[in-house]
């Protein structure tokens, strides 16, 4: 890529030119939230970058040990707000295994179902947003009426449009309304039809690509050090997807061979790359989808909750379960002393990891490639300060 | 009628086409950008598909607070929004929309387009170094070297024409006009708008204002009137650019009935440019600063000279 | 990137542009919100309303609230004996039932935990206030709402294998896992 500097000096002969600490955030166009980005600029190039979390530390973790499991679900769909339901299926499997629990056969597609839907509803925003900090305007148009299609489907079944609160340990809230998997099915068959409308405004566009190609590039050492995961670990060439490699839910078929699911990775770990990765797997996440509405269609009608003790206790004991998350692991790490609260539950979230490489991926980039590469980290304030 | 009278019913027009010409601009992005993005747009101002939402802007632009920051340099912060809005005012008032259909009559025309059309990109460096912020002075200073580097292909695209007809007149230069300009001067054509988007910095060359990053770049601090000001010099340079280029490459008034509806042509040709600039806009990211200057000199001034060379050929073997 | 770039011998950019153009041709999916109104699901977590009949201030629900926002406030009275020697009763009169919905996380808890389907989830969602005092919807306000909640959805039946398990399609049966906005509304 050009190496070209735009070297401008203030004053002139003896005077010293100045570093410049730029505030990026944490009330910025550029940060979609509440990050705070210290940039030290020496012209336009970046010398160092230093990412201030916890302007939105709303104390979760320390809200969830006065609850019980069933009030910690609306806390914890909170967090990242784009993934709230895998969020939830997260704690919901944490507490069921430390539970001994076997969920009905109907919730755990259903679960699967959902979470696929949630995974792409959360990859459309980023490919909207992305391109928006490019200073390209209207792919977000684009991929927001696909997401509204796809909220439509889930506020049907959930009465929520972004924080579903359709989980319960043991299943799930309510069963499948009647007709509501023909939509399912209408739904991604329609973002299905309009992607290429989406990806004609992306796939080949030369500004963009002269924009993210090499640009932050994230080797795979140091994702494997900063403990990055999720579709920015992949496109840097990291295999590791927890959906085949510690399956939970229904993943475990539909990751099999045959199966839907398919791991997406790219080798170069540049912008390019990590957009890739995204808007491959909003389509894999749509045949996921597909595979769980052909499941459940064929699928005798069953509960899709188990019968709860009037007071839930969770034994004492502690388990940590971890999940692909749209953005990354996902992990709770639950401590039991027997209450009908968690004595501690702990939260690993993707972003928090994904944004701290930050401060070595940045220096020495231009602070018009800094957007490309922190649009491309695909994170969420809340799920980094929780 | 007395010299005076004429003077101030041309200035007039020139006016009233400064204030309703960008309305109109404004009013097609608006509308353009929302179908264009499977949205509606304005609806409500003035009734009928929100015609009068750029009115509604302008009295809720007058209606706010006018604020000069504290770091500001005062004067030049007050006068920087004046610079833009003047220099395509006076652009305006040469731009022919018929033989004899002028306000300003002069004879190197085009040479006054372009001299008082840079002194408007001024202004931005104006408002980027008086802020007193750092995202107007980056930004500020963004803008200034993607103008220099962009007022070089401007001038070698303008000379081509010029070349072509042999005058610095707009209107000798429309006159000149004939169908085969549009492949012989094509590539002329387009390095005059490239190079005129830039100079606007409208996307994707809007590196200087990229909000993304720099929030609105030299104009963050500007609130109300002052940024109105702004806004309105943005799309009457989009109005000057595209009724120049309507001019010099679509031969301006020229068409069918041009004795009658001469000037319609003119405004339906710019209109067609405009509507090119705004397109970009809606369907590409912006370039880096330093791939805009890429473009400019190692894309726009080849070709730029190219084109000169072109033209030379074309005026030696045709006369 | 040059300028060959730019003005459309690639494909890329021009592939863009006609996306846009061809978006243009065809009618836009705004759904034109105050003049039309959107069609909700009957699922939908809009506003709590409250059947005050079937409320005997047994406060599970402000209990079970995960932010405290409902409040509840009741006295016993006696009734006198319905019949000639018979026992006098004592039973619970609502003073108050107030939801503060500028606190609430319309999480619908409240609703499942209600033993006696006094709550329901009404899709009704216009009710945006200037003073957020107002928020507080006391009894007569989360009464009226009890207009617009609407009838619970069908449920799927499942493929036609077998028959479906009754404990599933029967919304009245005490699962406390279930949520009672299955009932229909009264």
């Amino acid at each position: 890529m050009t190496t070209r500097e735009l070297t401008v000096g203030v004053g002139a002969g003896e005077l010293a030119t100045a570093d410049m600490v730029l505030n990026i955030g944490p009330q910025h166009p550029a940060t979609h939230g509440v990050l705070r980005l210290r940039v030290t600029l020496d012209g336009e190039r970046i010398s160092r970058a230093e990412p201030i979390v916890g302007y939105m530390h709303r104390g979760a973790e320390k809200l969830f040990e006065v609850r019980d499991y069933r009030q910690i679900m609306v806390l914890a769909n909170r967090h990242d707000w784009l993934s709230a339901f895998s969020s939830e299926v997260g704690l919901a499997l944490t507490v069921e295994r430390m539970l001994g629990m076997e969920v009905p056969v109907r919730a755990t597609w259903t679960r699967t179902l959902l979470s696929e839907l949630n995974r792409v509803l959360n990859h459309l925003m980023f490919l909207g947003s992305y391109p928006l900090e490019l200073g390209a305007i209207t792919p977000i148009f684009y991929s927001f009426r696909e997401r509204e299609e796809l909220q439509t489907v889930m506020e049907e079944i959930s009465g929520g449009r972004m924080h579903y609160m359709f989980n319960r340990v043991g299943g799930l809230r309510e069963d499948i309304p009647a007709g509501w998997l023909q939509r399912v099915q209408a739904a991604i068959d329609g973002v299905r039809a309009r992607m290429p409308e989406l990806e004609s405004l992306l796939v080949g566009n030369e500004i963009l690509q002269a924009r993210t190609r090499g640009v932050g590039v994230l080797t795979a050492e140091a994702v494997a050090s900063y403990g990055v995961s999720g579709p920015i670990a992949r496109a840097s060439g990291l295999d590791v997807d927890l959906r085949r490699d510690q399956p939970y839910l229904a993943y475990d078929e539909l990751f099999a061979p045959g199966g839907p699911g398919r791991v997406v990775t790219r080798q170069a770990g540049d912008c390019l790359a990590r957009l890739e990765v995204l808007l491959e797997q909003t389509h894999v996440g749509l045949d996921l989808a597909q595979a769980c509405v052909e499941r459940l269609l064929a699928m005798p009608a069953g509960p899709v909750n188990l019968k709860l003790p009037k007071v839930l206790k969770v034994p004492e004991g502690s388990d940590y379960v971890a999940t692909e998350n749209p953005l990354g692991f996902n992990g709770y790490y639950l401590v039991s002393r027997g209450d009908k609260t968690p004595w501690r539950l702990a939260l690993r979230s993707a972003s928090f990891n994904n944004v701290a490489v930050l401060a070595e991926l940045l220096p020495g980039n231009l602070l018009a490639d800094m957007v490309a590469i922190l649009g491309s980290m695909f994170f969420v304030v809340g799920d980094i300060d929780k | 009628m007395s010299t005076f009278g004429e003077v101030v019913l041309r200035s007039l027009c020139v006016l009233i086409a400064f204030l309703v010409l960008p309305l109109l601009v404004g009013q097609t992005e608006h509308k353009l950008m929302a179908h264009m993005q499977g949205r509606l747009g304005p609806m409500y101002a003035g009734g009928f598909h929100g015609w009068a939402q750029l009115v509604a802007d302008g009295v809720k632009f007058t209606q706010k607070e006018d604020i000069v920051p504290l770091a500001a340099d005062k004067p030049v912060f007050r006068l920087a929004p004046a610079l833009g809005i003047v220099s395509y005012l006076l652009a305006l008032a040469v731009i022919p929309f018929g033989p004899h259909l002028v306000a300003a009559g002069i004879t190197g025309s085009l040479l006054w387009v372009l001299a008082v059309g840079a002194i408007g990109t001024v202004g931005t460096l104006m408002a980027g170094w008086s802020s007193g912020n750092k995202y107007a002075l980056i930004g500020g200073l963004r803008s200034a070297a993607q103008l220099v580097s962009y007022e070089v292909p401007l001038i070698l695209a303008a000379a081509s024409f010029a070349m072509a007809a042999g005058s610095f007149s707009l209107v000798s230069i429309a006159h000149a006009w004939t169908p085969w300009w549009l492949l012989w001067q094509l590539p002329g054509a387009i390095v005059f708008l490239v190079a005129g988007t830039a100079e606007l910095q409208r996307p994707p060359f809007d590196m200087p204002v990229a909000d993304s990053e720099l929030v609105m770049g030299p104009w963050t601090e500007y609130t109300g009137l002052r940024f109105a000001l702004f806004l309105l010099a943005e799309y009457a340079g989009i109005v000057v650019v595209s009724l120049v280029l309507a001019v010099l490459y679509l031969g301006g008034w020229t068409g069918p009935f041009d004795h009658q509806i001469g000037p319609f042509w003119v405004l339906l040709k710019g209109f067609f440019f405009a509507v090119i600039i705004l397109w970009m806009r809606m369907s590409w990211p912006r370039l880096r600063e330093d791939q805009l200057q890429r473009v400019a000199w190692l894309g726009l001034v080849p070709l730029a000279l190219l084109q000169i060379v072109l033209t030379a050929a074309g005026v030696v073997l045709t006369t | 990137m040059t300028d060959q770039d730019k003005k459309g011998f690639v494909p890329g950019l021009l592939k863009g542009m006609g996306t846009t153009a061809r978006a243009m041709t065809r009618h836009a999916h705004t759904q034109e919100y105050p003049d039309v109104s959107p069609q909700l699901p009957p699922r939908s977590r809009g506003v709590i309303a409250l059947e005050e009949s079937n409320c005997t201030s047994c406060m599970l629900c402000a209990r079970e609230c995960p932010d405290w926002c409902i409040y509840i406030d009741s006295h016993k009275e006696t009734v006198p004996p319905t019949t000639e020697g018979g026992r006098e009763r004592k039973e619970n009169v609502l003073d108050r039932f107030a939801i503060d919905f500028s606190l609430c996380m319309y999480c619908g808890i409240c609703i499942e935990v209600c033993p006696f389907d006094a709550l329901f989830w009404s899709p009704e969602f216009e009710y945006a206030e200037t003073d957020i005092r107002d928020l507080l919807h006391e009894k007569d306000r989360l009464g009226q709402w009890m207009a617009t909640v609407p009838a619970p959805p069908a449920l799927d039946q499942g493929a036609p294998v077998d028959q479906p398990e009754p404990t599933e399609s029967a919304p009245s049966e005490p699962q406390p896992a279930q949520a009672p906005d299955e009932d229909p509304a009264p």
